[in-house]
């Protein structure tokens, strides 16, 4: 794309947003049973259309500019990049065998790949479509999060129960810390000091402070209780902070409820109910709704925030996964 | 809170501080017993049976010992029941204290005692004897196989969330076939479901196959079945693999079969992929070339047991392993949705148990429904008021 071009792009899609005071995003979710991704308007939360993306399609993220989706198909031991436009697939990515999560670095490259059967993290190159690096991790893993910096890439390794520290220069793994059974994700809070670690088999959320070297401090586990719910069927797996860092959000899986804690005292707040096996959490670009993927129910929850609400349900296609919503 | 926060910062910290490399040397001791050959060529037995679960959890621990700077290293040995003492005594001359045995229950208490005159810890990875985890408890011997009660409840529990609730039991004339039968006599007490005959399956011995056996039995088995009082389902104790197999479409009556054949109790089973199953199964046939038997999950859950309290407890002691493991404190993921743990009062893991048609899950016990004050899982097999056993110090 020549100079010129982009210019008159960026000055029409400037005339775009300033032309539209309520700016609509499209979401996209991977329906892991169904192989497809089906996306959403944020404005009208009407279902815009369903595409086929590949087998078995469950971590999802995009490109900072809005443009490319990505996600891992992970039967098809690849990730599908999709223009957000035509839904058309552009290309893949090497991405190792059985990708399940990713991260994409902020500057929209690279993206950083869990594969759960070889051990493995991966990191491939988004524009040159080759593999850079791949660090060997602990069994199984999964969660992936990236430092507010960019220095630090954690992991969660879903046997060895352990978020490693990625150094996103020299790939090597720089700290090991052990948290409850069966780490899911890994999120930090936007400022950088803080990181969230869920167990989904141990029950409890980890709450590490992170220094400014990068180096993490384990300091509070955060666990869950709801009257009438057996304890072992409350499993965190997702988790969202807002920006603010005031509100944490942590989806519970098979208790059907996502639990809405303060960011400050760490208490958990309230419980909200949504749809059947919550797993994956994303804001929309004001933070003003939380979208959540309910796998058993076919559907996925919109809460408003401010409120800590659902206010209403959308159904989507087979077995929702993961969720990610298009940036302004 | 703010006070919690600083304690449990202050205990954390202390968990970062640089701990002492362990190396962890474990030992799998099976003994192979004479047989038959199964029914089904299915249930051949593998040469490395257990073993195979063994090299994965050694991989899988250490991987994580990897970062913690721990070695895991496990010496596995398959005997005949005559040198099965020599080679317990050969593990322990080596300095081994943690120990998997495959054995049957008597072969089992015996090598337990020996183990335990040294300090060793010991797993049983195969006997399902309801006994060794009351009356005939040890101290020092964790059950990882779940019991004949745990599975028959299982069962049981399944039959009377379906509303089937008169069974037809069918047992053989084995020991171990009697106490799988009583097992079902108990969870049929325990849940209100009814046992409305029990049918003996003599096993008068000879080979178990023969070239197109199954003209013969297809006209046998029918007239064995027959004249039965009216009944729901039709539950088959059979251990000593005589003639369970046989009753699916065989019946006089066509009803649905469970226990020893049709719908079975498993520890787990190669298709079973819920809660992350998947990448135990690919792991496990990259390494090992097969599809996994129970004997081998049971033996990697233990090994994966010694694993988890090495890394949390940073001790390689068998007391420091016990302790640990029996405290409330342990809990281990093990593909089955919910985290496994020891019942303090017998030392049995407390688990889940797939239900299994031989292709897929169906379903798994305990079911909806069946509660339990301290947790359902405490629904499947001897709860502390049944349980004779007064080897572990509650509290």
């Amino acid at each position: 794309m020549n100079a010129t071009l982009k210019t008159l792009l960026a000055s029409a899609a400037l005339a775009a947003l300033s032309g539209s005071p309520a700016l609509a995003n499209k979401v996209f979710v991977s329906n892991e049973r169904g192989n497809t991704v089906t996306v959403i308007d944020s404005d009208t939360w009407e279902v815009l259309e369903e595409f086929p993306a590949g087998n078995r399609p469950r971590g999802i993220t995009i490109s900072p500019d809005g443009t490319k989706l990505y996600v891992c198909a992970s039967d098809d031991d690849t990730v599908r990049v999709f223009d957000t436009e035509t839904y058309e697939e552009l290309h893949t990515l090497p991405s190792g065998p059985d990708p399940e999560l990713f991260v994409i670095h902020p500057s929209g490259n690279p993206l950083y790949i869990a594969n759960e059967d070889d051990n493995l993290v991966t990191v491939t190159d988004t524009e040159t479509h080759t593999i850079l690096a791949e660090v060997p991790v602990g069994v199984e893993p999964e969660g992936m999060g990236i430092s507010a910096d960019t220095k630090y890439v954690v992991n969660t390794s879903e046997t060895t129960n352990m978020a490693h520290f990625i150094n996103t220069e020299t790939f090597e793994i720089e700290h090991n810390v052990l948290v409850d059974q069966r780490p899911r994700y890994a999120q930090y809070t936007k400022d950088g000091t803080r990181l969230f670690v869920s167990s989904e088999i141990g029950g409890t959320v980890s709450v590490m402070d992170i220094a400014e070297d990068g180096s993490p401090t384990l300091v509070e586990k955060i666990s869950f209780e709801v009257p009438g719910i057996q304890p072992e069927w409350l499993q965190p797996v997702g988790v969202k902070v807002t920006d603010d860092g005031s509100r944490v959000f942590v989806a519970l899986g098979p208790a059907n409820r996502v639990a809405v804690i303060d960011g400050e005292s760490l208490e958990v707040l309230d419980y909200i109910v949504v749809g059947q096996r919550v797993w994956q959490l994303a804001f929309t670009p004001d933070q003003k709704y939380l979208i959540t993927t309910n796998g058993n129910s076919n559907d996925v929850t919109v809460i408003d925030v401010a409120e800590a609400e659902a206010i209403r349900s959308i159904q989507v296609g087979e077995q929702p996964w993961g969720v990610v919503v298009q940036p302004d | 809170m703010h006070r919690l926060s600083v304690l449990l910062a202050a205990a954390f910290m202390m968990l970062a501080a640089p701990v002492a490399a362990l190396d962890v040397r474990a030992g799998v001791l099976r003994v192979d017993y004479p047989s038959l050959l199964p029914i089904s060529r299915y249930d051949l037995k593998p040469e490395d049976l257990g073993f195979a679960g063994a090299a994965l959890a050694d991989e899988d621990n250490g991987t994580t010992g990897s970062f913690l700077g721990h070695s895991f290293e496990t010496t596995t040995v398959a005997v005949t029941p005559e040198e099965a003492d020599a080679a317990l005594d050969t593990l322990l001359a080596d300095g081994v204290r943690l120990i998997v045995v495959l054995a049957n229950a008597e072969d089992l208490l015996r090598l337990s005692d020996r183990a335990a005159e040294e300090g060793a810890l010991v797993f049983n990875a195969m006997a399902h004897d309801t006994a060794l985890r009351s009356g005939e408890c040890r101290a020092n011997l964790l059950h990882i196989t779940p019991s004949d009660a745990m599975l028959a409840d299982a069962v049981v529990q399944y039959a009377v969330w379906k509303q089937w609730s008169d069974i037809l039991l069918v047992e053989g004339s084995n020991p171990a076939d009697i106490l799988l039968g009583e097992a079902f006599e108990n969870a049929a007490r325990k849940f209100g479901a009814e046992i409305v005959e029990t049918r003996v399956f003599e096993d008068t011995g000879g080979s178990r196959r023969t070239d197109s056996g199954h003209v013969l039995v297809q006209r046998q088995l029918p007239v064995f079945m027959q004249d039965a009082p009216e009944h729901d389902v039709v539950i088959a104790a059979d251990r000593s693999d005589v003639f369970a197999s046989y009753l699916p479409y065989h019946l006089w009556t066509p009803r649905p079969v469970m226990g020893s054949a049709g719908l079975r109790p498993v520890s787990v089973h190669p298709s079973h992929e819920a809660w992350g199953a998947t990448q135990f199964q690919t792991r496990f046939e990259e390494l090992t070339g097969r599809y996994v038997q129970e004997a081998d999950y049971d033996t990697w859950l233990a090994l994966r047991v010694v694993g988890e309290a090495v890394t949390r407890a940073s001790t390689a002691e068998p007391d420091g392993i016990r302790d640990y493991v029996l405290s409330d404190a342990f809990e281990l993921a093990a593909f089955k949705g919910v985290p496994v743990t020891f019942r303090d009062w017998n030392g049995q893991l407390r688990q889940p148990v797939l239900l299994f048609d031989d292709r897929i899950t169906v379903s798994v016990s305990p079911q909806d429904g069946f509660l339990h004050q301290r947790s359902p899982l405490d629904s499947l097999g001897l709860d502390v008021p049944e349980s004779q056993c007064t080897a572990f110090n509650r509290g």
